[in-house]
C-alpha cells in the first residue's frame, strides 16, 4: 500500500450526492485484467461526449466542456470535493483505483459509502469526512477562489483552508497507523498465523460441517 | 443479551486489533468460512497472491463461478466479446491452478453467484460469507454474517482466510403484519430504502424481523437481503426458522447424517436474544406498503404505483432539489407524471435480486395466456443459474413466457448491469427486477424503473407501468 503523510493541492469540486460507484467508473472498463490504467476513464461518462470503450485513445476523445475535471481550473487537482454518500453502490475496488489513477489523494465529502471507505485505505487514497455544513463553505469557498488549495495532514489529521481555517477529521488509529507506515495488510496478518489456526482447530471442532 | 450480529461476530473474531497504547478501536481479525469468487473482482486479487509468492489459506472454502460478462445466448460459441473472454478464461485458469471448485460456463450450476451459493447449501446459518460483490448482503437471509469486499480485501481473504474489519452498528428494521395481495419482498425492499434512504444504513449491520418477514420464503428473504446494500448497509441478515433449514436440506453442499443433526441445533441459537440492544430500530407496517417504482436515478427515488413523479420545485432543501432536477433529466420524466403513465421500452426481469423461482413464476402468473404489448421492444428472462432454468422449463415457465413473446434467456448478470451485450440503448427506458437504477447502469443513456417481478411482468402486458394488484 501506498504511504499517506500529508497532501497539499488543488481542490475539483464535484457538486453531487450519492457519487456512485458506477458514475465514478463504467463498468465497462472492469473487464480489465489489471489494476491501473483507470484514470483516463475516470468519470467517464461526465467527462467525455461520446462513448467509451476500453481501448479507446482517450486523446482522440471529445471531452464534456461542462465537467469540473475537464476545466483549466481544476486542472492538476490532487484533492476532490463531494456530497454525501459519495461511492455508493458497488464494492469495485476500480473505483478507488481510478481515482488514484487520475491522480487524486484525498476525497473530502460529507459521508462516503461503507465498502468504498474502506476500499480506499486499502490502496492509500485519504477519504475524509466533514460535517455537511464544513463541505458546502468549502464548495463556496472554491468558486470564489481560483487556484483554491486545501492542505492536509493525516498525522494531525486536520484539513487546513488557504487562510488558514483548520478542521479537525476523524480516522480510526489502526487504519492512520496503517497508512502512516504503508503497511502491507496480508503480511501483517501472516504473522498472526498461528492464532488463525488456533482459531481453526477449535472451530472446526465446534462446527466441523463448516470443513467437510 | 445479544443480537444475531453480536452471536455471528463474536464466534469469528481471531483476535481484536490494538494500537501500539493497547487501545482497541473495535478493528478485528475476522475468520471467513466462505469465500464466493466471480471474474470481475478476482483478477487482480489473484495476481497479487501469485507475485507474493502465496497460496490461497483453505481453498475449499471458496467457490467460483462467471457471472458478469458471460452471454445469455448462443453460449455453445463461447464469448465473442475478447475482453470479456480473457476475463472469464482469468478466472477459469486461476481456479484451475489453485485447485478451486468453479461452476464453468457450460454447467447447469452455473449462475449468478448470489444464486447458486444458497442453490448449492455453500452458504449455511452461522457462516461469515464475502464475495467481491456488494450484493453479497443476500446471503444474510441464511442468519450468516454476509458482505462485500474490494479485490484488496479478497486478496487478503485468499491468502490469510480472514479480513481485518471493524464492527458495525446495529439496526432492526421491523416489518410487521400481513402483505397485501401482490405486494413482495422487493416491494418491502423499496419501501425501506424510501424510508431510511440509501445511505441510511451506512455503518449499520440490518437485521429484519417482524412477522411479515418471518412469512417471508428464503427467495423473498434473499431479495430483501439483497437490497441491505441499497439503504448502505454493508450487511442484512434474518433470523435462522425452520423456513431457513428446510430450505437447505438435501442441498449439495448442506451436511448430513449426525453431522446436519449438530449443525440445525446450532443454527436454531442463531437469533436476537429477547430484550438485546440496537442502536436503530425502524418499523414498517406490511400492509401499508403498496407495490413500488423507482423514478429516478437512486433506489431512494421511489414512489408508489398509485404515485407521481414528484415535483422539485417544492422541495426546499437545494442539494436534494438540485439532484431530483438532475435525475428527472436523465430520467427524461416531467413532474407531477403519474407512475402509471410511464411506458417502458424494455422489460428486464433477472438480477441476484429477482431471477429465482419463486420470482419467475411470480411473473409467469401475470403474463400467462396474454402477451406484451406492441409499444415493448424486448422482454427478457435471464434465470438466476442453469438450476432456476431447468426447474423453470420443468414447470413449463418458458412456455408462457415465449408464448407471450419474452426471450428466455441463459444464466447470469446480464441487463442488470450490461457488460455483456445485454443492455439499453441511449433513452431507452426499462421495468427491471434488478437493484439499481444509477445512471448508465442497465448502458450508457438507458433509462431503470426498479419493480418486481409481477410489476414488471405487467408492464409487458400493459405496455405501461399497471398496478399488478388490478391485473390478478
Ligand atoms: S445480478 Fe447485478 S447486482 Fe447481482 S451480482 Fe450480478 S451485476 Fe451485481
Amino acid at each position: 500500500m501506498k504511504k499517506f503523510f500529508s497532501c497539499e493541492g488543488l481542490v475539483a469540486p464535484l457538486d453531487r450526492a450519492n457519487v456512485d460507484t458506477d458514475a465514478i467508473i463504467p463498468k465497462q472498463f472492469l473487464k480489465s485484467i489489471k489494476r491501473s490504467g483507470f484514470g483516463q476513464n475516470l468519470f467517464d461518462e461526465w467527462r467525455y461526449l461520446d462513448h467509451g470503450e476500453p481501448g479507446m485513445d482517450s486523446s482522440q476523445r471529445k471531452p464534456n466542456p461542462d465537467f469540473i475535471l475537464n476545466m483549466p481550473r481544476y486542472s492538476g487537482a490532487e484533492i476532490l470535493l463531494a456530497r454525501a454518500n459519495f461511492g455508493c453502490g458497488s464494492s469495485r475496488e476500480h473505483a478507488p483505483w481510478a481515482l488514484q489513477d487520475y491522480g487524486f489523494q484525498v476525497i473530502i465529502a460529507p459521508s462516503f459509502a461503507d465498502i468504498f471507505f474502506n476500499n480506499c485505505f486499502k490502496i492509500g487514497l485519504l477519504p475524509i469526512a466533514l460535517d455537511a455544513d464544513t463541505v458546502d463553505q468549502l464548495f463556496h469557498e472554491i468558486e470564489a477562489t481560483q487556484g483554491y488549495r486545501l492542505a492536509v495532514n493525516l498525522r494531525d489529521q486536520s484539513v487546513t483552508t488557504p487562510s488558514g481555517k483548520l478542521f479537525q477529521f476523524d480516522i480510526d488509529s489502526f487504519r492512520k497507523h496503517s497508512l502512516l507506515n504503508g503497511l502491507d495488510e496480508i503480511g501483517l496478518t501472516l504473522q498472526h498465523s498461528d492464532k488463525i489456526r488456533a482459531f481453526e482447530e477449535k472451530y472446526r471442532a465446534a462446527q466441523p460441517w463448516l470443513f467437510t | 443479551m445479544q443480537t444475531l450480529y453480536d452471536k455471528l461476530w463474536q464466534s469469528h473474531v481471531v483476535y481484536e486489533e490494538s494500537d501500539n497504547q493497547g487501545k482497541q478501536d473495535g478493528t478485528a481479525l475476522l475468520y471467513i468460512d466462505r469465500h464466493l469468487v466471480h471474474e470481475v473482482t478476482s483478477p487482480q486479487a489473484f495476481e497479487g497472491l501469485k507475485l507474493a509468492g502465496r497460496r490461497p489459506w483453505r481453498r475449499n472454502s471458496i467457490l467460483a463461478v462467471a457471472d458478469h460478462n458471460v452471454p445469455t445466448t448462443g453460449r455453445s460459441h463461447g464469448i465473442s466479446d475478447p475482453i470479456s473472454r480473457v476475463q472469464v478464461e482469468t478466472l477459469d485458469q486461476n481456479c484451475e491452478e489453485l485447485d478451486i471448485t468453479e461452476f464453468r460456463m457450460n454447467d447447469i450450476r452455473q449462475g449468478i453467484v448470489h444464486v447458486i451459493g444458497p442453490e448449492q447449501g455453500a452458504t449455511l446459518p452461522g457462516m461469515t460469507v464475502v464475495c467481491g460483490d456488494s450484493h453479497t448482503s443476500t446471503h444474510g437471509a441464511f442468519g450468516c454474517l454476509a458482505f462485500g469486499i474490494g479485490t484488496s480485501e479478497v486478496e487478503h481473504v485468499l491468502a490469510t482466510q480472514c479480513l481485518l474489519t471493524k464492527k458495525a452498528k446495529a439496526m432492526q428494521i421491523v416489518v410487521e403484519g400481513e402483505l397485501g395481495h401482490g405486494v413482495t419482498a422487493k416491494d418491502i425492499a423499496l419501501a425501506i430504502v424510501g424510508e431510511i434512504g440509501t445511505a441510511g444504513g451506512t455503518g449499520y449491520a440490518v437485521e429484519f424481523a417482524g412477522s411479515a418477514i418471518r412469512a417471508l420464503s428464503m427467495e423473498g428473504r434473499m431479495t430483501l437481503c439483497n437490497m441491505a446494500i441499497e439503504a448502505g448497509a454493508r450487511a442484512g441478515m434474518i433470523a435462522v426458522d425452520d423456513t431457513t433449514i428446510e430450505y437447505i436440506r438435501g442441498r449439495p453442499f448442506a451436511p448430513v447424517g449426525d453431522l446436519w443433526e449438530k449443525a440445525i441445533a446450532y443454527w436454531r441459537t442463531l437469533k436476537s436474544d429477547e430484550g438485546a440492544r440496537f442502536d436503530r430500530v425502524v418499523t414498517l407496517a406490511a400492509a401499508q406498503i403498496k407495490p413500488q417504482v423507482t423514478w429516478g436515478t437512486s433506489p431512494e427515488m421511489v414512489t408508489t404505483i398509485d404515485g407521481k413523479v414528484p415535483d422539485p420545485s417544492r422541495i426546499d432543501d437545494i442539494v436534494k432539489r438540485h439532484d431530483m432536477e438532475h435525475a428527472l433529466k436523465y430520467m427524461g420524466l416531467a413532474p407531477n407524471t403519474p407512475i402509471s403513465e410511464i411506458r417502458p421500452d424494455k422489460i428486464f426481469i433477472g438480477s441476484c435480486t429477482n431471477s429465482r423461482i419463486e420470482d419467475l413464476r411470480a411473473a409467469a402468473k401475470v403474463v400467462r395466456g396474454r402477451h406484451i404489448a406492441a409499444n415493448i421492444k424486448l422482454a427478457m428472462v435471464v434465470p438466476g443459474s442453469g438450476l432456476v432454468k431447468q426447474q423453470a422449463e420443468q414447470e413449463g415457465l418458458d412456455k408462457i413466457f415465449l408464448d407471450a413473446g419474452f426471450e428466455w434467456r441463459e444464466p447470469g448478470c446480464s441487463m442488470c448491469l450490461a457488460m455483456n451485450d445485454d443492455r439499453l440503448a441511449p433513452g431507452e427506458r426499462c421495468a427491471s427486477t434488478s437493484n439499481r437504477n444509477f445512471e448508465g447502469r442497465q448502458g450508457p443513456g438507458g433509462r431503470t424503473h426498479l419493480v418486481s417481478p409481477a410489476m414488471a411482468a405487467a408492464a409487458a402486458v400493459a405496455g405501461h407501468f399497471v398496478d399488478v394488484r388490478e391485473i390478478n
